[in-house]
């Protein structure tokens, strides 16, 4: 993918955080989850991420506890390893290499050196049944060890989580469609149970997930139905038993015991964590609305934290009293999305809908979430097959005080329904509040909107497939209580074609609409200037040229044609036959970055519109169509003087491709800053890193050194003659105490005060006297004690007027030194 | 976590005339009083005397009311035949009147004989009015004339014979006592100086002149005339400054409403408009029984009095600022549910705990159920009969909101003969309001799904399901309409559009004629 060398395309963050369960480590301190490629481990307490494991080059399929190491974990991928993490300090321990894709991993405290992997039946990796095999994992102090000791336990198990280990590690419970398999490690023998297709009321039996208690002999297994099956007594084959509890109406989605088995979590679709009292089946605790769909339920091994999966790449983390202490949202992509990306002029977020009803503010420099706009505004009804108010189209204005959305649900059998909203930002509460809504603007779908860039008007334009555009006014009805309110200010058409696309000039002087092969130019007072038309091929899309190219207008037709149109002699300047599926402007300079599909693959081109010569092109950026795209301004202009290279300096290029991966692309220089910056923000710490935390912990450490001094006080000079002679000698062929006072006195004094002058920083030197004043007075209490009979004193030294100038250099460094030591000594 | 979000009941526009401080002003009357009089209420005057009586010219008689007596408090009752345009000087002590027996007889307010009688007029007498120095009569007749008369010595001073037709209006300048102004059935209006042998200024009105009044200031007339009401310059030499046609019959009488701000004029529609004098538009409007003839204000618009063909005097006054305060007073004195308020200002002390509760919001008891999923309980609340009536919204509302969740069916399903005729009255009175009928139309369609199996065993349902299918027949008819209409329209309009060549550049193939389609019906806003 690599075509120059300082332009790199690269895969920007947001990936699914919801994949597989996330694990809680044994201080509930922290949260791993896998994401993408690699592993991220959060703060469950501030919601941060502290570190990202990166090591993996493939998909991430499972983390577990490492059971004999409480700070390990171990990681699987589908890239065929199991890898041991250091997770407080994010260092890859060991990589196991197993030879094929992993898709699910458990561990037991009870079988040591061993994990449990889920891989492909067959070695073809095409194969759809799975198996999950036992590894014992070498002992070995490499770095990369082959672990090929491979024993098969289960075969044809599903691929995903539906496995669970029994009490005291001695069975393994594996669920598939409609079957139970329970594998006894002791006799290697297992269990199968069967359930009927059951089809009556609609019930379906299949199972879908599975979890052991951890003290009794007890399987308890999720439906497809929502019900939830409490299996006992299944060491023998025949006189098994099971209860039922239900609650759920759509399927479970994921089960799990509480450590100790006392409760049971369930989650579902509905979005709501229920807790099953494992005694008392009949009551039960609920956390609704929790937002997505739950999709896995995590417990911490103290069962104080769980944390659960949402279908909206989002995890919660709940206090075992059922009160939701932390969300870790991360960014929502799919099938889903369906406004095009855009940037807030005001965050510079990126906006794009997420959750359902939601537009989401996704920060790009931090990557991180900042927040969801509910659009919709309505109770979100988990349940399938509704049709449900959708955000298909947001649009900021120039300075970002207007927003724009749309919304619509379609509905079998029944009109289109669609809301225009505007929404007005709100200084004091910082987000965007509902100021005018529109039901049914148009009488059909509404393809694009923009707002008028031009200063003095606020004005919006959406077109529609009903034949129409219209032009939305802020109206000011200071005279009536309501304020000022949106109101339709023109409708306009052409000959009943269906428009396509719009797109205001820079100035907002001209709005060119498209309409199938013909592009109408109209004036603010809504005169059709002109008409420009190249056919064949409808206008797919539009685009005014920036800057010193605000003469072109740049279309891009069906029919692979990038038609560039000079608006001051109203005729074509050229035009390229290219199928460009996307095209974009950059807000910032004149580059148009056009993408354009060709045998699958994506191509980039960036030119100027009044030069025949791109600027810069890339060939083969993804395979697949190029979804969306926009151009995010930088906060800091880059100073790249390569060529090529510059048209990344004022806004960096995100785009969408056909997997909904979000890229980018990054220059060489602006990675070493990152890198720079990453080094500079790497603290030992193990709570989540901000800078603020940077600011206040450097002085806070600061702090606490000055306000401590016993810290430098404890550091006795240990291995000093003087100290040796004093204790090592017996007592009784010592001189007098007072004679060896000053004698050994001196000798430490003069002996570690040249090092400890060159250690001592500058600021605490008024520190330090001040103490030395206070080790003053203390010493001359010793003296006094000691008998007063000391070689040297003030008395003396105020008496002895000709000292050397080296004495006094002396003097004046035993003053400074730090005399406190001395108590210590005299305590003992 | 995310609270329960309860469900979104639109704000629809409001339909009709906005509020403005006008509609206010002039709503704020009470219903009015009825007066019956003898014949068509003709003048109606005002005496500018404190309590403001006013006089009722209507048939032989003149009657004088208090502000707000029902019963005349005085009447006059000497005129031989139909008595016309009983005026009150200026002073309030004297009172003249016009006959159609040609004699003007000028009445002393408190008198009951005519203190003076003028006779000189060889038709019926119309017009007559005090000049501003209360001492001299102007009358105009059907014989064509105006004549100025003197009260002390009962003779006529002036008369002048310009006019070709009836005079049927006339009033003079309360600056100038000799300036005077009359409109006639001959189109014109004619300034006359009493000082002068001649008119000094004519106006064309190009109608039959019913009524003419000078503003305060009489730089300004106004005349009314067929359906226009026009208003003339007279700084300009009588140059025409608006003509308004606001009535589609002929206006009879106009009036100034106190501050001078607006105008009034009456009119045979049986309308009352007020214009706004700074831009001459229709700021409100007042409907009346019958043709209007006559219309006067009680200073500071205390009252206004209108006079009818059908000899209904309608009185309305204005509500006093109590009643006003009384009618606030008693919406606020409905909390819905009172909060218990105690410790509410109390200030945390230093070394108080505080325990934070969590806030709780108050939700609808339609809410309560959805948030339960108790779907048949609120639709049932939302079709409570207070809220049917009074706030269909809700109730559409909540069908919407369980049509979204999938659920309406059943909802609607399950219901007795009581519940579902309700449900049908419901449907029968809002399915044709275009703010529903979407979600309605859907409900109708569930509802005739579900019952179709009863239909015939209840004679009460069978007879709504009846009127539900013409009124739906009916509004098909009207859609119909309003489309053929629409077509003509855009006919028209096309016609109409000038057309106009666009530049086309040399380039591109000429892609025909531009047209911006215009005037397509506005969507519907709703301010949040």
């Amino acid at each position: 993918m690599v075509a120059h060398a300082e332009i790199r395309v690269v895969h920007l963050g947001g990936s699914k955080i919801n994949f597989r369960e996330p694990v809680i480590t044994n201080d509930s301190r922290f949260l791993l989850c896998a994401s993408g490629e690699s592993v991220k481990v959060y703060s469950s307490s501030s919601e941060e991420c502290v570190h990202d494991l990166q090591g993996h080059t493939d998909l991430v399929s499972g983390i577990v506890r490492n059971p004999s190491n409480h700070l390990q974990v171990y990681s699987c991928s589908a890239d065929g390893t199991v890898r041991l993490w250091d997770f407080t300090d994010g260092i890859l321990i060991k990589t196991f290499i197993i030879g094929y894709p992993i898709y699910s991993i458990y561990v037991s405290e009870n079988h040591g050196g061993v994990v449990f992997v889920v891989v492909p039946m067959a070695n073809d990796k095409s194969s759809e049944l799975f198996q999950l095999v036992a590894v014992h994992l070498p002992l070995s102090g490499d770095q990369e060890v082959e672990a090929r000791e491979l024993s098969a336990v289960l075969c044809d198990v599903s691929p995903s989580g539906a496995a669970s280990f029994g009490r005291k590690g001695e069975y393994i419970a594996a669920v598939k469609g409609l079957q139970l398999e329970v594998f006894f490690f002791k006799n290697q023998k297992s269990h199968r149970f069967f359930l009927k297709p059951g089809n009556k009321k609609g019930a379906k039996n299949a199972f879908t997930c599975v979890s052991c208690h951890p003290k009794e002999d007890c399987i308890a297994t999720g439906h497809e139905d929502g019900k939830i099956r409490l299996w006992r007594n299944f060491n023998q084959k025949k006189e098994y038993t099971y209860s039922t509890l239900h609650w759920h109406h759509g399927a479970v989605n994921t089960l799990q015991f509480t450590p100790e088995g006392t409760n049971l979590l369930s989650g579902g679709i509905e979005s709501v964590l229920v807790q099953w009292h494992y005694t008392q089946e009949n009551q039960k605790d609920f956390l609704p609305r929790l937002g997505g769909a739950i999709t896995h339920i995590a417990v911490s091994p103290d069962g104080s934290l769980f944390c659960t999966s949402h279908s909206d790449n989002k995890i919660t983390i709940i206090q075992s009293c059922v009160k939701v202490s932390a969300i870790i949202q991360g960014l929502v992509k799919g099938e889903g999305v369906r406004t095009d990306l855009t940037i807030d002029p005001r965050s510079k977020a990126l906006v794009l809908n997420g959750k359902p009803g939601h537009l989401q503010f996704y920060s790009l420099h931090r990557d991180k979430l900042l927040y969801n706009l509910d659009i919709v505004q309505q109770e979100y009804i988990h349940e399938e097959g509704l049709d449900q108010f959708e955000v298909v189209k947001a649009a900021f204005d120039t300075r970002g005080d207007w927003l724009a959305t749309v919304e619509e649900r379609t509905q079998k059998g029944s009109e289109l329904e669609i809301n225009l909203k505007l929404w007005a930002y709100d200084e004091q509460t910082q987000s965007f509040m509902l100021n005018t809504t529109v039901t049914a603007p148009h009488e059909d779908q509404i393809i694009a909107m923009c707002f008028s860039p031009s200063p003095e008007i606020t004005m919006l334009v959406t077109i529609s497939f009903d034949g129409h555009f219209k032009a939305w006014l802020l109206a000011d009805h200071s005279d009536t209580k309501e304020g000022a309110s949106w109101s339709c200010d023109f409708v306009g058409g052409y000959h009943h074609l269906k428009p396509g696309c719009c797109c205001f000039s820079a100035d907002g002087s001209l709005l060119a609409v498209g309409f199938q092969e013909v592009v109408t130019v109209w004036s603010p007072s809504w005169e059709l200037l002109t008409t420009l038309s190249q056919p064949p091929g409808a206008i797919r899309e539009l685009c005014f040229g920036r800057l010193s190219c605000s003469k072109y207008l740049l279309g891009t037709s069906t029919k692979n044609q990038l038609c560039c149109w000079n608006l001051l002699t109203c005729s074509l300047e050229w035009s390229t036959p290219v199928d460009v599926s996307l095209l974009q402007a950059d807000p910032l300079s004149e580059n148009m970055a056009a993408f354009c599909s060709q045998s699958g693959c994506s191509d980039l081109f960036v030119f100027k519109p009044g030069e025949p010569r791109p600027l810069y092109s890339q060939k083969a950026l993804c395979t697949g169509k190029v979804q969306r795209a926009v151009f995010a301004p930088r906060d800091q202009m880059l100073e790249s003087c390569e060529e090529h290279a510059q048209w990344l300096n004022r806004s960096q290029l995100y785009f969408l491709t056909q997997h909904m991966d979000l890229m980018t692309f990054s220059t060489k220089t602006e990675e070493d800053r990152l890198l720079a910056s990453s080094k500079l923000l790497m603290v030992d710490d193990s709570v989540a890193v901000t800078p603020f935390y940077l600011l206040l912990g450097k002085h806070r450490q600061q702090q606490e050194a000055l306000t401590n001094p016993m810290a430098e006080r404890i550091q006795l000079p240990q291995g000093s003659i003087a100290i040796k002679e004093l204790l090592y000698t017996p007592a009784h062929v010592l001189p007098s105490a007072s004679f060896l006072c000053s004698m050994f006195v001196r000798s430490l004094l003069i002996s570690s005060s040249s090092a400890s002058e060159e250690k001592e920083p500058v600021e605490e030197e008024m520190e330090s006297e001040e103490e030395d004043s206070e080790g003053e007075a203390e010493l001359r209490d010793a003296r006094q004690d000691l008998g007063g009979s000391a070689a040297w004193g003030p008395g003396e030294e105020l008496g002895a007027p000709a000292l050397t100038k080296a004495q006094e250099r002396e003097l004046r460094r035993v003053k400074h030194f730090d005399h406190s030591w001395l108590s210590s000594v005299l305590e003992c | 976590m995310a609270s329960f979000k309860s469900t979104k009941i639109p704000i629809y526009p409001k339909l009709g005339e906005k509020v403005t401080p006008d509609t206010l002003y002039w709503k704020n009357y009470k219903a009015p009083v009825q007066i019956k009089e003898f014949g068509a209420v003709t003048s109606i005057d005002f005496s500018s005397l404190a309590p403001h009586n006013y006089a009722v010219t209507a048939s032989t008689r003149i009657h004088i009311y208090g502000p707000f007596s029902t019963e005349p408090v005085k009447t006059f009752t000497r005129f031989k035949d139909t008595a016309y345009s009983g005026k009150f000087r200026s002073d309030g002590q004297l009172l003249v009147a016009g006959c159609e027996d040609s004699v003007v007889r000028l009445f002393d307010v408190s008198g009951k004989v005519a203190l003076r009688v003028f006779k000189g007029h060889t038709k019926g007498v119309h017009v007559t009015d005090f000049t501003s120095d209360c001492y001299h009569i102007l009358t105009g007749s059907d014989d064509y004339t105006c004549r100025l008369w003197d009260i002390p010595n009962s003779t006529e001073l002036t008369s002048y014979k310009e006019h070709t037709d009836y005079i049927r209006c006339g009033t003079t300048s309360k600056l100038n006592r000799d300036i005077f102004i009359t409109g006639s059935y001959d189109h014109t209006l004619r300034v006359f100086d009493a000082r002068v042998e001649k008119s000094v200024m004519t106006m064309d009105h190009s109608q039959p002149v019913e009524s003419v009044l000078l503003y305060p200031s009489e730089g300004l007339l106004v005349s009314a005339g067929g359906r226009y009401v026009k208003v003339w310059d007279l700084l300009k030499g009588g140059q025409p400054l608006v003509s308004l046609k606001n009535h589609h019959k002929t206006v009879t009488c106009l009036s100034l409403s106190s501050n001078g701000q607006r105008l009034l004029s009456a009119s045979l529609d049986r309308h009352v408009k007020i214009y706004n004098t700074t831009n001459y538009k229709v700021v409100h409007n007042f409907d009346y029984a019958a043709s209007i003839l006559s219309l006067a204000l009680a200073p500071d618009d205390e009252s206004i009095v209108v006079g009818m063909t059908n000899g209904v005097l309608s009185i309305k006054h204005r509500k006093s600022p109590e009643e006003k305060r009384e009618m606030v007073g008693k919406q606020r004195m409905q909390p819905v549910y009172r909060i218990f308020v105690k410790g509410r200002n109390y200030v945390p002390k230093k070394d108080d705990f505080l325990v934070s509760k969590p806030v709780k919001s108050h939700l609808a008891k339609y809410d309560k159920q959805l948030k339960k999923f108790n779907i048949s309980k609120a639709l049932d609340t939302a079709l409570e009969s207070w809220r049917r009536n009074r706030k269909p919204e809700i109730t559409v509302a909540v069908m919407k909101e369980l049509d979204r969740r999938g659920t309406l069916k059943n909802a609607l399903a399950g219901r007795d003969e009581q519940n579902l005729s309700q449900l049908l009255n419901f449907l029968i009175g809002n399915v044709v309001d275009p703010r529903f009928t979407p979600v309605l139309v859907t409900a109708t369609e569930m509802i005739l799904d579900i019952y179709q199996a009863v239909v015939g065993q209840s004679s009460v349902v069978d007879r709504q399901l009846v009127r539900l299918q013409e009124l739906v027949e009916r509004e098909v008819d009207y859609q119909q309409d309003l489309l053929e209409v629409l077509g003509m329209l855009d006919t028209l309009f096309a016609t109409s559009l000038p057309r106009k060549e666009v530049p086309c550049p040399g380039s591109s193939r000429p892609n025909g004629l531009a047209e911006g389609s215009l005037g397509a019906p506005g969507p519907q806003l709703q301010a949040a």
